[in-house]
């Protein structure tokens, strides 16, 4: 009989790792907590660094699903125990199922602006998330801030909730500095009038064409890059909103008035996912993500056999790394079979 | 016979210390400045010497603070202080029954019992006066040996006397704790030995006599005894001045000092000296301080005046504080421990270069307001406190005007902290200046450290400094402002510099009490802990002020409120990134709580977080 791997979780790595396991043959469950698979992906527009529209790469995922695979949505795991040489894996709506070998592809929560109150998000009404810029452009609407205007300035506040121990991530989320690029880019293209400011600490272009992209901000498009963390933002009579930010460079204290804030909030571990890995006796580091056996070596493998893990729980990643990892995970679950 | 030359050790001893001490208190002291002297000497023949007299009683000879710490720990110094001075008063009292009421020289009375060999006293003669006082000698010797058979125990049980951690004494110390120690040994062995001799002595010294008459050849080893017992005292007395002890004259002068009105902080190098030899080192500052929590234990208090008094202070070391104020509300001798370490930090004093151009003008506003509102720093970082407070002005019809609205110099008091007294100054004279403008009547700020240095450093000229907390609580009292139950469980956690720094406890617990149940932890109010995100700590990484933080969110959340309710925009910043619970200031949910005729905020059993 085909041996049985149950998928947690249908964003792009569990699509992918449930597409690519399916090709060997398995019997795939794929569960959901939501209605839709998709994860964060389903709201993001465009796509670093070729601007590829977000439903399209979706879409192309989904299509290599083999009908084979079994999806299960709408459940939330609740429990999941290891037994002799299988896992029972439970839901909140009673679902359960035996399973061979799981996957874990939970992805990650974005960080909750509002616990960086310096920056005004959920109090300014201007001061919105990379997140929602995304559903902004998503939408197809003008873009114009809360109050209806045409932003003549706009700021994006690299390392919102990254690389900050005050909110206990010491962690670089990765995928946010070619983010801020990108959709400074798109904002540009829309408002080519507009001034827009990026604020960072480092710029970290380590994938391929990021550089290009980042210079081209800056040729083409006129794009200010301000190094200097934001220290805290306040709200004038009209909206706007007044960042007072240090330029390390010229070693200058800077007010800027902007129209639009945009905060390029990070990746954290899912709380349920540091739920189930606790209660899995799973090896927990400081960073919360799911730590597997080797980083290098074997990256989908985690401490209990039969458990593997793929995507962004166990680190920070793009869609293109996230897909790479998720192919691998199958190949080591199917290596696990073999043994 | 009223001289032997064993007693020579004794009284060169004493006279050298008393030398000592005359010498080095008239330095201290001649270096206040003389209206400073002149209140000290008034204060001699003042109620204020009464006052003295009875926390020298209070404090030096019964230790009531010890007592309220750990009765076992109270009774072990007591026994030491109150029962050696009943013995010197007592002794001093039974030798002029001998001398016919003439006051003797010093080292007659505590040697008393190898001057003069009574007989055995009779029980009944406990009613004569010599009897009494035999009976008493003894009595009070057993007391203060008792307190030494503790002092032994605690180096191995100190958790008995409430101490998890105790003081590491340096080798100095050891070595004058050991004569000390040694002085009641040798003062029982003596007068047992003589008492033996003599079949003299009250109920525990002929007792001993008897009994050591019968093993030992107490006649050859009577007179040796009182060599080691006045060598003892000897080596005590001249070692006093430099170890520890020195704490048991100081603490008396300190507390005269203090009463007389004199500010301790005022004299470094003076007053400063007074104060640092007043600690005894009893280590109760040790496991109060949140710094043990990260292996940080090289800068408690005791050590930090300690490297003061060896002239060795470790700049690095004494960068470890975050100037929370808990030892200093632990410590029996109450030693302004913040103030030295602060005095401490001044070496590093800096001068402030910029000239404030950067900052936009303010436009000077025309109308009389009665209140100023001043966020400071911090309430800009915490944008809904701040907008909470406007919300708060506004529903209460107050007239007022937003200082800081565009921006703002601090406040000066993170500068003074650092030690950093002259650019503190800059500050302090620079935002005086735009204050008084203002012609308001009431200060009112949301950082308690902006509120603490508003009270203690500027000089306003009579116009009123209120934390929000307690300007909220008056404008409720005088029904300016209508709160709503919430239908919630709060904790309130203490801001330090409002709590244990400004003494302001109940107005934010009132305030509280009207819109929530307030649910009480284990440390509040005095002992409250500090949230980890103090701006008088320089040196600490932030993963080592996470674990503080979090360690104090384990005991504010013990009792699983909805809310945990601050009244510092720094507690709340520093607690919110870490807390599973939700972290307002007071301003926010009492915004929350005018603004709702029905409770907004459901309880946490109801929703999902």
């Amino acid at each position: 009989m085909a041996k049985h791997v149950v998928v947690i979780g249908a964003g792009p790595a569990g699509l992918e790792t449930s597409a690519s396991l399916a090709k060997f043959g398995f019997n795939v469950t794929l569960v959901e907590k939501e209605d839709l698979s998709g994860g964060h992906l389903k709201k993001w527009h465009a796509l670093f660094p070729s601007l590829m529209p977000g439903y399209e790469a979706l879409d192309n995922i989904r299509k290599g699903l083999n009908p084979s695979v079994k999806m299960q949505v709408s459940t939330k795991i609740t429990g999941m125990e290891a037994v002799n040489d299988y896992f029972t894996v439970t839901g909140h709506n009673g679902w359960q199922a035996k399973a061979d070998a799981v996957v874990m592809t939970t992805g990650f929560q974005l960080f909750d602006a509002h616990r960086k109150e310096e920056y005004g998000y959920g109090i300014y009404e201007n001061v919105i998330t990379s997140a929602d810029l995304e559903e902004l452009f998503a939408s197809g609407k003008e873009l114009l801030n809360r109050h209806g205007r045409k932003p003549e300035r706009i700021g994006f506040v690299h390392c919102v909730g990254s690389r900050d121990e005050k909110v206990n991530n010491l962690h670089c989320s990765k995928v946010c500095c070619i983010t801020a690029v990108k959709q400074a880019i798109e904002v540009k293209q829309k408002l080519p009038d507009a001034e827009v400011f990026c604020f960072y600490m480092d710029l970290r272009m380590f994938g391929r064409h990021y550089e290009e992209l980042y210079k081209e901000a800056q040729e083409k498009y006129n794009i200010q890059f301000i190094r200097g963390r934001l220290s805290e933002s306040t709200e004038d009579q009209d909206g706007n909103v007044v960042v007072k930010v240090e330029d390390t460079l010229l070693g200058k204290p800077l007010r800027i008035k902007t129209g639009l804030l945009v905060l390029m909030v990070g990746m954290e571990p899912r709380a349920n996912t540091r739920t189930l890995a606790r209660r899995m006796g799973l090896k927990s580091v400081s960073d919360g993500f799911i730590q597997p056996v080797d980083e290098v070596l074997h990256s989908n493998y985690t401490e209990i056999p039969g458990l593997f893990v793929a995507g962004t729980c166990s680190g920070p990643k793009s869609i293109a790394d996230t897909l790479a990892d998720a192919r691998s995970a199958a190949f080591a679950v199917a290596d696990f079979f073999k043994k | 016979m009223t001289f032997d030359l064993f007693v020579l050790p004794f009284f060169i001893g004493l006279l050298f210390l008393v030398a000592v001490l005359v010498i080095k208190y008239s330095r201290w002291i001649a270096l206040m400045d003389a209206p400073d002297r002149v209140k000290a000497g008034m204060a001699l023949f003042s109620v204020n010497l009464l006052k003295s007299l009875r926390e020298v009683f209070l404090e030096s000879l019964l230790h009531r603070k010890m007592f309220k710490r750990n009765a076992l720990l109270g009774y072990m110094h007591m026994s030491f202080a109150l029962g050696w001075f009943l013995l010197i008063v007592m002794g001093n009292l039974e030798s002029r029954i001998y001398s016919g009421g003439h006051i003797n020289p010093p080292y007659y009375p505590i040697f008393l019992k190898f001057f003069i060999h009574d007989k055995r006293v009779l029980p009944f003669e406990i009613f004569t006066l010599p009897g009494f006082f035999r009976f008493t000698m003894d009595l009070l010797l057993l007391y203060v040996l008792s307190g030494l058979v503790l002092a032994l125990f605690k180096r191995t049980r100190s958790k008995w006397f409430g101490l998890k951690r105790t003081t590491k004494h340096n080798s100095f110390d050891r070595w004058a704790l050991t004569s000390l120690w040694l002085i009641f040994p040798m003062r029982l062995l003596a007068e047992s030995f003589t008492a033996g001799i003599y079949q003299g002595g009250g109920f525990l010294t002929n007792t001993l006599g008897s009994f050591f008459a019968l093993i030992l050849p107490v006649q050859y080893l009577a007179y040796p005894a009182w060599w080691a017992y006045s060598t003892m005292l000897g080596v005590f007395f001249v070692t006093l001045p430099w170890s520890r002890f020195m704490h048991i004259p100081t603490e008396i002068v300190l507390i005269f000092l203090r009463n007389a009105g004199i500010e301790p902080g005022k004299y470094p190098g003076s007053f400063s000296e007074i104060e640092i030899r007043s600690c005894p080192r009893c280590g109760v500052c040790i496991d109060v301080c949140q710094m043990n929590q990260v292996g940080l234990t090289g800068s408690t208090a005791v050590y930090f005046i300690r490297s003061l008094r060896d002239k060795q202070p470790d700049i690095s070391l004494n960068a470890n504080c975050m100037m929370c104020g808990r030892c200093l509300e632990a410590c029996p001798v109450g030693i302004d421990t913040l103030g030295l370490r602060v005095g401490a930090r001044n070496v590093d004093n800096k001068i402030l270069a910029s000239d404030f151009s950067y900052l936009p003008a303010r436009q000077e506003t025309e109308k009389n307001v009665d209140v100023v509102y001043f966020a400071g720093c911090m309430g800009h970082l915490t944008p809904a406190v701040k907008r909470a407070m406007l919300q708060i002005f506004e529903a209460a019809g107050i007239n007022y005007t937003f200082l800081d609205e565009d921006g703002s110099i601090c406040c000066g008091r993170p500068l003074k902290l650092a030690g950093m007294k002259d650019a503190a100054l800059k500050l302090v004279a620079e935002n005086t200046s735009k204050i008084k403008r203002t012609n308001a009547k009431i200060l009112v700020t949301s950082c308690p450290i902006c509120y603490k240095v508003f009270n203690n450093d500027y000089k306003l000229d009579g116009m009123q400094v209120m934390h929000h907390s307690v300007f909220i609580d008056k404008l409720v009292e005088d029904k300016k402002l209508t709160l709503n139950p919430l239908g919630i469980k709060t904790v309130y956690h203490d801001p330090c510099e409002l709590g244990r720094g400004s003494g302001i406890y109940e107005q934010p617990r009132h305030v509280l009490k009207q819109i929530s149940e307030v649910a009480g932890v284990t440390e509040e109010r005095a002992n409250a802990l500090c949230c980890g995100g103090s701006i008088g700590e320089l040196n600490m990484s932030a993963t080592q002020r996470n674990v503080i933080r979090d360690n104090a969110l384990n005991v504010l959340c013990e009792p699983n409120p909805d809310i945990l309710v601050t009244a510092c925009p720094l507690c709340k910043k520093t607690f919110g990134p870490g807390s599973g619970t939700p972290v307002l200031d007071i301003a926010e949910l009492v915004a929350e709580s005018m603004n709702q005729e029905k409770p907004a905020l459901k309880s946490k059993t109801i929703v999902e977080v």
